[in-house]
This record gives C-alpha cells, structure tokens and sequence, in this order.
C-alpha cells in the first residue's frame, strides 16, 4: 500500500521491536512504583515511626482520670462545715455511643430525664471531643443507679460513675462565709493550660468565699488509670493506677455551731451578724442573710431558682458581711468619745442637751432632751449634743485618726476575692472627692457617724474587738497564721475604760439597748446601738410608716463580757428601723449561745416557730411561692402552697 | 507457532512452572499467616475460608493454565460479549430491585460480573490489535474499536458505582493500547486531556461519598472520625510497626479493632504492623517479583495477542496491588480495591488466579515452543 507519509507505515518488526520497548518501559515503571511504595513505607514505619507508635500508645491505652477529692472545709473543733457526700451519677462517652437514640429513650425510661436535659445532653454530645464524658444525671437514688447498671450490656456509651458531691450541711447559713463550687468555666480551664481535670465530668472548683481563695489546697491532685481498651471502648485489661492525692482539710477559726445559729437568728431580715474572739482576731461567726444554699449551687442551680435570688430586694446573692457598706450611726459614738479623751477632753465635763445643737443659723438636733450629760451618759443614752459639741472641739483630723486606729476604713488581709473598705472621710478626702472644703457641719455629722462615714459589719466588729481588748487585732478565718495582735498604739488602757463602761451602761444600765441584757447571771454584754438613715425624709425619720427600702437601718455593736472581753460581735439589720430593737436582740442571742446554747436555742425554736420553720423550710416555701408566682411547674421537695390570695404587704407587718 | 494436538493432556508434574507456584504460594501464605492474626489468633472466620477459596481458585488456574493460545483467541470476543451482558443484567437487576448490586447469584455462588470483566477486556483488546494488520496500526480504526471496548465495561462499572474497578478496567486497557503501538502523543494527549477533565468528573460524576473520599484523602486531618479514619488509623498501623513490626499476633491497631477493614482492604497495614517494614518490603518485592514474571512471559511471547494478554494481565495484577497499597499508605483515595491473594474474599483472589492461570497458559506454549 502505498502512502503518502511512509513514516505511518508500520510493519511486523517494528511492532515486535516498539512492543518491546513499550514493555520494558512498562516494566520499569511498574518496578519504580514498587520502589516508591517501599520507600513511602520506610518513611511511615522508620522516620515517622515514633509519631506513629505514640498514637498507636494513644489509641491502645486509655488513660482516665481520678479527679481528687476536695478537702473538707471544718470548724475550729473539727465540725465539718463543707464536705464531700458520695454521689451516684451517669455519664455518656460520646466515642462508645454509636448509637445515640435507643441509647438516651432507654435512660429517659430508667432516671425520669425531663425534656430540657434531654436537650442538653444532645447538644453536649455533638459539641465535646468524644473522649470527654457527657454528665446525664447526678445525685441518683441507689435504685435508678443500680437499675442502669443493670441494664449497661446493652447501653454501650453509658458509663455509671459513683462520685463526689460538695455538701454543706449547715445549707443558707454558711453560704457567704464559705462560698460554694461549680463547674469550671471555660476561661478557667484555658487559664490551667488547659488542665484535663477540669474538663472532667463533675469536677467542681470553688467560685466563691473559701471555697474559692484556697482552692489550691482544697483541690488535690488527680489520680490516673491506665488501661487498655478495643475501639469500641471493651476494657481489656488494667495497666496501672496511680491514687488521686486528696486536698487539704481546711480548718476555720469559726465555730461551726455558732456560725449556724446566727444565721438562722437574722431570720428573714435582711442583715449580717459577726461575732469574734477580740482577743485574737479569729471570726467564729460571719453570717449575711438572707442567702442562697450553697449546695443548690454546687449541683448545678436551676434557672427559677437563680432568678428568685437574683431579684430579691434583700440581696441574698451578696454578702453583706464585706460588701455591705451602712453609716454606722450612733455605733460610731464610743470611736468619737475615745477621740475626745485621746484629745484631752476631761470625762466628767458636762454638755447640756436641750434637744440639739446651734451650728451658725443651722440646728442639728438630738433625739431626746438629755439635760445635762458627762460622757458616760452621753454614750449611754446616745446623746447627739454631746457628741456635736466634742465632736468640733477636738476636730475631723483627730475624730479620722482614732477611727482609723481602731480599723475603719481599712482593708483587711484576709483570704477573701472583695471586700469593701468603706469611708473615713476627712478634710483632705472631700477635697480629693467632692472638690469642695470641709466644714463645721461635716465634722458634726461624721461626730454622730453619719454624713460621709461608711462602714462594712466586719469593720465595725473590728472596731468593737478593738476597744473591747485594746489590741490591734485584725479578723483571721483560717487557722494558718499564729495569732497574738500587740496592743493599740497611742490609745490609753483608761480611756478605753471609760468607753468600755459607758457601753457597758448602754446595756445594762440606764442605756439604750435593754433588750441586749444577756439572760445570764454572771456574764454581762457591752454594746451600743446605731440606726442609720436611709434617705433623708421630710417627714422625719425612716420608720414603720414608710416602704421597707426606705426604713433605716439598725445596728448594734458589743463585746462580752463587759468586764473581762473576750468576743466582740457586730449586728447591722438592712431596715430594720432601729439598733435597739433590731440588731441587739440577735447580738444578746449570738453571745448567750456561746455561753449556754441550750437556753440560746430554746429562744431560737420559739422564735422560727413564728417566723414559719426553719431556714431550709423558709427558702423551700419562697422557691415554691416563686415558682408559683412565675407560673412554673412544682418542682418536687418542695411544699405545696395555696394559690395566690392573701396580699404582698406582709413587709410592713413584720416585726422580729 | 508451534502446535500441540496434546495440549489438553495434562503435562507431567515436573512441566509446571514451579518457581511461580512457589511465589504465589509465598504470598498467599503471609496472607494466611495475618488472616489468621487478625482474627485474634484463629482460623476462623477467615483464615480458613481464605485457604479452601485458594485451593480451589488455585486449582482453576492450573485448569487455565492448560488451555492453549488459539482457545483463547477463539473465546475471547464471546466472553467478552458475555461477560458484558451479564454486567448489563446486574445492573438492569439492581435498578428492579432498588439500590446498588454488583454481583450475580448463580445459586452455588455469586460472581462479579466487573471482576470477570477484568481479564476478559484484556483478551478482548489483545484479540482486536492481534487481528489488526501492523499497517492499520496508526490509522484511526486501531484506536476507536478499542476505545469501545474499554468503554462500555467501565460505564457499566461506574454507574455501580464501582470506582476502583473502573479505575482498573480503564487503566489496563490503556496500558495495552499504548504496548499494542498506538502513537505516544495520543496518551502524552490523553492525559493532558484527563488532568483537565478531573475536576468536571469530580463535580459531576462522582457520587457525594465517592466526592468525600477524594476529599478526605486530599486532608484526612479534617475528618479524623469518618472516612479519614480509615487512612489515619492504616498509617498508625504501619508506622507503628516500625523496621521489624510488634510481632506476629501482637498487633494492637487490628486487635483492638482500631484498624477498619483490618482483613480485607486494609490489610496490607495489619501485616506492617505485626512484620513491619522487612514484611512489607518482602510482600512488595514477591508482587514485583510476580509482575516482572507477567511482563517477561509477554516479551518472550510469540503473537501479538499473547504479549499484549500477558503484559495487560500482570498490569491487571500490578494496579490491584499499586492502588490498595497508595491506598493503605495515603497516597491515593480510599477506593475499596483489595490486595490480591493477601485480603479476606473471594473475588478479587479468583480474578487474579484467572489472570495467573491465563499468564502460566501462555508462558507454557512460549516454553514449549523453545523446547
């Protein structure tokens, strides 16, 4: 055949020897593909070796934390105040769950699991890497617990862990003092670099109070397994187990006991009561009410109960202990008269009270017409005049010094995140804050502890300690630190004496606070009272015909016993209307208790028999009002309460 | 050409290619040994199935081996033509019956049409370049037949869909179009062409999981839980292994049921794991070993359909055993194509002894032809 590009033209032996070729080529590329899979497998198994080996260490070995064991929280004699109860819980372990439905209608059936945790735990499952268990429930009854465990061949993913929860048996009453736990927050875990632990289903941290500044101690250290499991999660046998290391006891200076007792004595008022060893500084009771449970917290607390608390007019999420800023009122007198003799003022000088005080063309008025009166009297029956008249003599320079010295306006080393260190104020601080010059009229309102003056209940229980014993004691809640305060410098022991009478007369004489006598026969209280304005009414003073946030408040300051002080205690009730009838019967009760608790409590019974139960069937009754009220489901534990009827008024015609 | 009136006479013993035998009995038996491994130390459930199926396979082969070029030859457009309705008729089965079937039940067994597919296509394009004069071999009736032939298997294998077998199927019958001495610039075109291709076929033939494979293999880290945890888990295996392995029934990665498919697809990683990389170079070296023997019996082949069978049956092998172990080690997507004679099941296994039977017919009449 004849063409016209012979070079097309192939015959038999060009195709034998093209064929040849091609096969060859063929063959060696078929061998370099072999060579480079060999040397592609020499990578893998030789220079990549040990990252393989590792995840293959990774996959093989399962390793499981034992989270510690939080240390408990104890009193001064080894009450415990914070401690772990065993707790029944069950997990998910997303990488186990290969099937997810019949797995959670089958937990559903067995632990009653409402629809909104249902929700949750979905939305957890598809958020958490599958190794981090997913929390269905806790705090089980041993049956649901033992029910599931039954039936785990054949809920794979389902993992029951018996756990630890925080419990605080004292519930309300030591809320604020010790503060409660929670699950770590996202923020903390990246702050741990990124401590697994953390991430560990019911794992808590302390988030507030105690709880919260020692955390390092309380915490501990994980424990971890090692095991070797199958893909599906088959434990195939234990490797090793290294213990979790428990946290620290924490021993508190308080008296669990007591700790209690004032916080069920404040009642539904709404208040703080310290009492202290004036001796030494250590607080054996530090209660704000109302507040919240802290063990509602440390499980988890649902919505409608943290809304009730966070919209309560009496603040039960704040601890007014050291956040509470109040004008000391009339408890400010003892620190002015101490101020006065400091500044030489001979105590038998008499001031004739004719009901107030002339300063230019302005009255500041007395609340009684007390004749003629020496200091004692003065502090005995509070009288204003007194203190207006020394109060300018000797100056605000003078008046701010002492009150400095015996604590106010200080801040405190002590083992708590806020704590608020009100106001002295002085020529130089309105100068710096209000850019105005001090006055006359200033120095006469700080004398009687109003105007600018601000105290926290601790700093006026310090101030309390502080004359009561002459020392520098300053409050210490953990036994960590010895604790021997030197004596005050610059106040004389006689001077203190005399201050200390008066109070003494305040109480137990021709005073102010009758109601503060101890039921005792052999011990006497030493106190003052105080009531603070709230707001400055036109129509006189905030009492009982005014809305219960515009009431002033009470307060009460004391030591005992009066001749030989050994425990200070300062009471402030929010509104309470007034010192006398306030504060001091709480403070009478708190000190009665420390010397005969039987004919204390006896006081108490009677007293929440009126009030409606105890703190834990008050606050259940106010969840269950609340959800009512809110138009939500009952929720089971608490009581049942009538439909809404009587009327919300039952503010003004409270009356402890 | 030499011809023998006695072919079908069984050959003495001592006739059959021994050194071959032993080979693929070296390969299979490492196969056994990691069947046997992977399922915790017993024959059962593979371990056995996979002996009696090579046995028997095995025997079919020295069966094969026996029948001469010209059956061959003479066969090869009816068994294709066959084997093509047959993969018609799973596929029409399949539409009836809803959802994907690949396979044919005979009653005593069940056989892929696309497995039988892969030997038949290589005779079928042997038989029509050995029957195309060497003058028409630059013409354009040497390439359109061809192309035919390869097309209509593999677009019945696609829409399976079976993409690793079409994989196969187009790439073998390539291969012997380029040896039976179509022009390189075609193929240098063809692949130009391919590569331009590649995304469109992406977009629009593949299907959304055959997408995600390709997608998963490209970065496996994006998807560690779900097909990526196929390649991760085969490269832990193998790395793992290091230059000796964890020793023989040691392997974690399979034990512990890490490893998917740790008996069939992916078992080339379960053997590293345990025999690292000395048993992973040996069994690359008896499959080259293997494929130099398929490619040698071309070249000392008389007709052109002889050398284009038996380079076009050891490419068959060769791209079974390349893309499983690209596949095992990461290199190429997750396909599902097995490793001959080594992975659990039967088809594969009896199409490659159907391959080596075909390959052991011809290297025989070469044999006696020199004799």
């Amino acid at each position: 055949m004849k063409r016209r590009r012979p070079s097309l033209s192939i015959n038999d032996n060009m195709r034998r020897t093209m064929y040849s070729r091609r096969a060859m080529l063929l063959g060696g590329a078929q061998l370099g593909v072999a060579g480079l899979l060999g040397a592609r497998m020499a990578w893998i198994s030789i220079a990549e070796n040990e990252q393989w080996q590792l995840l293959s260490e990774s996959n093989r070995v399962q390793l499981s934390l034992i989270p510690p064991r939080r240390g408990w929280i104890v009193d001064r004699a080894g009450q415990p105040i914070a401690m772990n109860r065993s707790d029944f819980r069950v997990d998910l372990i997303p990488d186990r769950l290969h099937d997810r439905e019949p797995v959670l209608a089958a937990l559903t059936e067995l632990l009653d699991l409402p629809s909104e945790e249902i929700e949750r735990i979905n939305e957890e499952l598809d958020t958490v890497p599958g190794a981090q268990p997913v929390q269905v429930s806790a705090g089980l009854e041993w049956e649901q617990f033992a029910a599931v465990n039954v039936r785990l061949p054949d809920l794979p993913g389902v993992a029951p862990v018996q756990g630890f929860a925080r419990y605080y048996p004292a519930g309300a009453a030591v809320g604020h003092l010790v503060g409660y736990v929670g699950a770590p927050t996202r923020e903390q875990y990246l702050e741990e670099g990124e401590d697994p632990l953390l991430l560990f289903p019911g794992f808590k941290v302390g988030k507030d109070g105690l709880e919260k500044t020692f955390e390092d101690r309380l915490r501990g250290e994980p424990g971890a397994r090692r095991a070797e499991v199958t893909a599906r999660g088959q434990l195939v046998r234990e490797l090793d187990t290294r213990p979790d290391r428990p946290g620290e006891t924490l021993q508190l200076t308080v008296d669990a006991g007591l700790q209690q007792y004032v916080g069920r004595r404040l009642g539904d008022e709404s208040g703080a009561a310290i009492v202290m060893n004036c001796r030494t500084g250590d607080v054996l009771a530090m209660a704000s009410m109302p507040c919240f449970d802290p063990n509602s917290f440390s499980d988890g607390i649902s919505h409608p109960e943290y809304n009730m608390l966070s919209e309560d007019e009496r603040v039960p999420l704040r601890n007014k202990s050291l956040l509470g800023m109040y004008p000391p009122g009339s408890t400010f007198k003892p620190v002015a008269a101490l101020a006065a003799l400091e500044a030489g003022v001979d105590p038998e000088e008499i001031v004739y009270c004719n009901g107030g005080y002339r300063l230019g063309n302005r009255r500041f008025g007395c609340l009684g017409v007390h004749g003629p009166v020496n200091l004692h009297r003065a502090i005995a029956r509070s009288c204003n005049t007194y203190f207006y008249t020394m109060g300018r003599r000797i100056g605000i320079q003078q008046i701010a010094e002492v009150s400095r010295k015996l604590g106010l306006g200080a801040e405190y080393p002590i083992p708590v995140a806020n704590q608020n260190y009100g106001t002295v104020p002085d020529d130089e601080w309105v100068v710096r804050r209000h850019n105005r010059e001090w006055t006359d009229a200033d120095t006469l309102n700080t004398s009687i502890g109003q105007g600018y003056l601000l105290t926290t209940p601790l700093q006026l229980t310090v101030m309390s300690a502080r004359i009561a014993s002459g020392r520098d004691v300053s409050p210490r809640f953990v036994q960590d630190r010895a604790a021997q305060p030197s004596a005050l410098t610059g106040i004389a022991e006689e001077n203190l004496q005399l201050v200390r009478a008066g109070m003494d007369e305040v109480v137990n004489g021709a005073g102010t606070a009758p109601r503060a006598r101890l039921p005792l026969d052999d011990v006497r209280l030493a106190g003052k009272t105080g009531t603070a304005q709230v707001v400055n009414l036109s129509a006189g003073r905030g009492g009982r015909g005014v809305p219960w946030r515009f009431r002033d408040h009470g307060l009460f300051v004391s030591f005992a016993p009066a001749d030989d002080p050994l425990y200070a205690c300062a009471v402030v009730v929010e509104h309470g209307m007034s010192g006398g009838r306030a504060a001091s019967p709480v403070a009478r009760d708190a000190i009665t208790y420390l010397y005969d608790p039987d004919r204390a409590n006896e006081e108490l019974e009677r007293l929440e028999a009126g009030w409606g139960g105890d703190i834990f069937a008050r606050m259940a009754r106010q969840e269950a009002e609340y959800r009512r009220d809110q138009g939500l489901p009952a929720r089971e534990g608490l009581p049942v309460v009538p439909a809404r009827a009587e009327s919300d008024d039952d503010d003004d015609e409270q009356a402890p | 050409m030499a011809s023998n009136p006695d072919s079908l006479v069984p050959e003495p013993l001592a006739q059959l290619p021994w050194k071959l035998i032993l080979l693929v009995l070296a390969i299979f038996g490492l196969g056994l040994a990691v069947l046997y491994s992977a399922a915790g130390g017993q024959l059962q459930p593979w371990a056995l199935n996979h002996a009696i199926r090579f046995m028997l396979f095995f025997a079919v082969a020295i069966m094969l081996s026996h029948f001469r070029e010209e059956h061959w030859k003479f066969f090869a457009f009816p068994l294709y033509g066959a084997t093509l309705l047959s993969l018609l008729g799973v596929e029409i089965m399949g539409q009836v019956g809803g959802g994907s079937q690949r396979w044919l039940d005979l009653g005593f067994m069940r056989i892929q049409p696309s497995e039988i597919m892969k030997p038949v296509l290589i005779l079928a394009l042997a038989k029509f370049y050995d029957t195309l004069p060497s003058g028409e071999l630059r013409r354009f009736v040497a390439i359109w037949p061809a192309l035919l032939i390869i097309a209509l298997p593999a677009a019945l294998v696609v829409i399976q869909p079976d993409l690793g077998t079409t994989l196969v199927l187009v790439a073998a019958g390539v291969t012997v179009m380029f040896l039976a001495g179509l022009p390189v610039r075609l193929f240098v075109g063809g692949a130009a062409a391919m590569a331009a291709a590649i995304p469109l076929a992406f977009q629009f033939l593949l299907q959304p999981y055959q997408q995600n494979r390709v997608l998963t293999f490209l970065s496996p880290e994006n998807d560690p839980l779900g097909t990526g945890y196929h390649i991760t888990q085969s490269k832990i295996a193998i790395g793992s292994g290091g230059l000796f392995g964890k020793g023989f029934l040691n392997g974690t990665q399979s034990h512990l049921a890490y490893l998917p498919e740790g008996h069939t697809d992916f078992v080339f990683a379960t053997m590293a794991e345990e025999f690292g990389l000395l048993g992973g170079l040996l069994l690359i070296l008896g499959f080259a070993l293997l494929i130099r023997w398929g490619i040698r019996v071309g070249r000392r082949a008389e007709s052109t359909f002889a050398k284009l069978t038996a380079a076009g049956l050891s490419t068959t092998i060769f791209f079974y055993f390349a893309i499983n172990l690209m596949m095992v080690m990461g290199l190429a997507p997750v396909v599902g194509i097995p490793l001959p004679l080594v992975s659990y099941g039967g088809s594969a296994m009896l199409t490659v002894l159907i391959c080596i039977g075909i390959l052991m017919s011809i290297d025989r009449e070469n044999r006696m032809r020199r004799r």
